[in-house]
């Protein structure tokens, strides 16, 4: 087995300058490795801390201290002291992130939305954009709204657009944060689906899902947390 | 992202009073880097933006240029000249205010084509082509290219502002609050135009903002400045949404979401 990401003693606690400098420590000395092809499913009640976790995987929140550690082609980057051009290096190429919300500039287009990580790679504009609509399709996003900008849509239908852009670039690691939330079933399962197919082709996985089945269709083990 | 950074700046200081200027700067730039400075009002972004730029000789410090992938320029021991024409061709400066940056009684296209006289184009006609193609890049009515500025609307002007510092191809775009003054319906437009051009021509950019939303949707990296210093710097998504110093975290707390 090959270990893609793993943390060692990482612990984060925010502190709130403004509201009397009080502490919240967060996170205390979590140890989790991440094989390629595995699938971790951070459980957990509201509070202990999964989304602080798969944040700080993804270097949105910094480390207060441990240390973690990326393997890609032979190098292993530590994002807790990595550079910004090195954390950007590795969102570019290694870590992708779903989350719950759909974040992007008003006005551009779904289907450009969802060919930008592909043209960040160099990726042509017609195989972008032939890559994308697949996606799209493949995810149910209605044709007639792909040249729009999604700030209107549902939010199952924003987050699939949110799928669909981050599931188009094969990423080694992918982080999770309740892809399904506001699915129904038939979307859901073709997302479970698809970070099956991602998982079979080595990623390393690891995600939050907050409804049992699809959380039990996709776990191959459980990382329980248990807060501070 | 290459290995080499494109501009470095070494501990700039240009201090007008205590506090008053930025001081003490440094910090590097990469091609194709979008990179935002945000702070409040009066905390020294805009000199710092003018000392970077090559308007406004610092006290002590250098900003260094990596012209053609080979030879580094220490922008403020070039001769004037140098100076000048590095700041018409691979440098470009978008201002807050467009009348700074544009020429207001000379057309549309004469504005453009300016900066191409610049690198020695002289045929007329394939200035004005490079015109009406760059006035249409930037969702500019190619049909007004021989109006002049002033009849322009703020958002029109901007973008014209923009086409005229592009045409030369710069590898370096320096911006002060670009989308301020602007409206939001046009703002949001000016913002996906300047996302797509940064990406489809690999452009650095250092961008002056004091719009948080503005400073997420176009950099990469943000440097958050108070009393001319430096006191943050990191992802623009991890200084925005886990602030480590008590001043971006009031900076954060303190925006209005609509």
């Amino acid at each position: 087995m090959k270990t893609m990401i793993q943390t060692q003693q990482l612990s984060k606690t925010f502190t709130l300058h403004n509201q009397g400098g009080i502490q919240l420590p967060i996170l205390d000395k979590v140890n989790l490795t991440v094989e390629a092809g595995e699938c971790v499913v951070l459980h957990g009640a509201s509070g202990t801390g999964k989304s602080t976790l798969l944040r700080t995987l993804y270097a949105n929140y910094l480390p207060s201290s441990g240390s973690i550690l990326v393997h890609h082609k032979n190098t292993i980057t530590d994002l807790a002291t990595a550079t910004s051009n090195q954390l950007l290096e590795v969102r570019r190429h290694v870590i992708g992130y779903v989350s719950q919300f759909l974040r992007v500039i008003p006005r551009v287009s779904t289907l450009d939305i969802v060919m930008q990580p592909l043209k960040e790679r160099g990726v042509s504009n017609v195989d972008a954009q032939n890559q994308a609509k697949a996606m799209l399709k493949r995810l149910n996003v209605p044709e007639h709204l792909w040249s729009l900008a999604p700030g209107t849509f549902s939010g199952g239908e924003q987050q699939r657009v949110n799928i669909a852009r981050s599931f188009i670039v094969d990423y080694p690691i992918l982080l999770l944060d309740e892809p399904t939330a506001s699915l129904d079933q038939k979307n859901a399962d073709i997302v479970v689906k698809m970070i099956k197919e991602a998982q079979q082709k080595g990623a390393a996985i690891v995600g939050i899902f907050h409804d049992a089945n699809t959380r039990n269709a996709v776990a191959d083990r459980f990382f329980t947390m248990h807060g501070d | 992202m290459s290995a080499q950074p494109l501009l470095k700046v070494n501990q700039l200081s240009k201090l007008y009073a205590q506090n008053k200027g930025c001081e003490n700067i440094s910090f590097e730039l990469y091609p194709g880097e979008v990179l935002g400075i945000v702070g409040e009002s009066g905390s020294g972004k805009s000199t710092l933006l003018n000392c970077l730029s090559a308007r406004l000789p610092p006290n002590t410090g250098d900003v260094l240029y990596l012209k053609n992938n080979s030879q580094w320029l220490n922008i403020y021991q070039l001769a004037e000249n140098e100076r000048r024409h590095l700041l018409r061709t691979e440098w470009g400066v978008v201002h807050q205010h467009a009348r700074d940056g544009l020429r207001m009684n000379v057309s549309a296209g004469a504005n453009i084509g300016e900066r191409l006289m610049a690198v020695g184009e002289r045929h007329y006609g394939d200035i004005r082509a490079k015109g009406m193609q760059w006035m249409a890049d930037v969702e500019l009515d190619t049909q007004r290219i021989d109006d002049k500025p002033s009849t322009y609307s703020g958002g029109m002007q901007q973008r014209l502002q923009i086409a005229r510092n592009l045409v030369t191809h710069p590898k370096v775009i320096f911006m002060d609050e670009p989308t301020g003054g602007l409206d939001v319906s046009v703002q949001a437009r000016l913002l996906d135009l300047l996302r797509t051009l940064v990406t489809d021509l690999k452009l650095a950019v250092i961008i002056v903002t004091h719009d948080l939303a503005v400073a997420r949707l176009l950099a990469q990296r943000l440097i958050v400045m108070r009393h001319g210093q430096i006191i943050e710097t990191g992802l623009t998504d991890q200084v925005l949404d886990d602030p480590q110093h008590a001043y971006t975290q009031l900076l954060v707390s303190s925006v209005l979401t609509p």
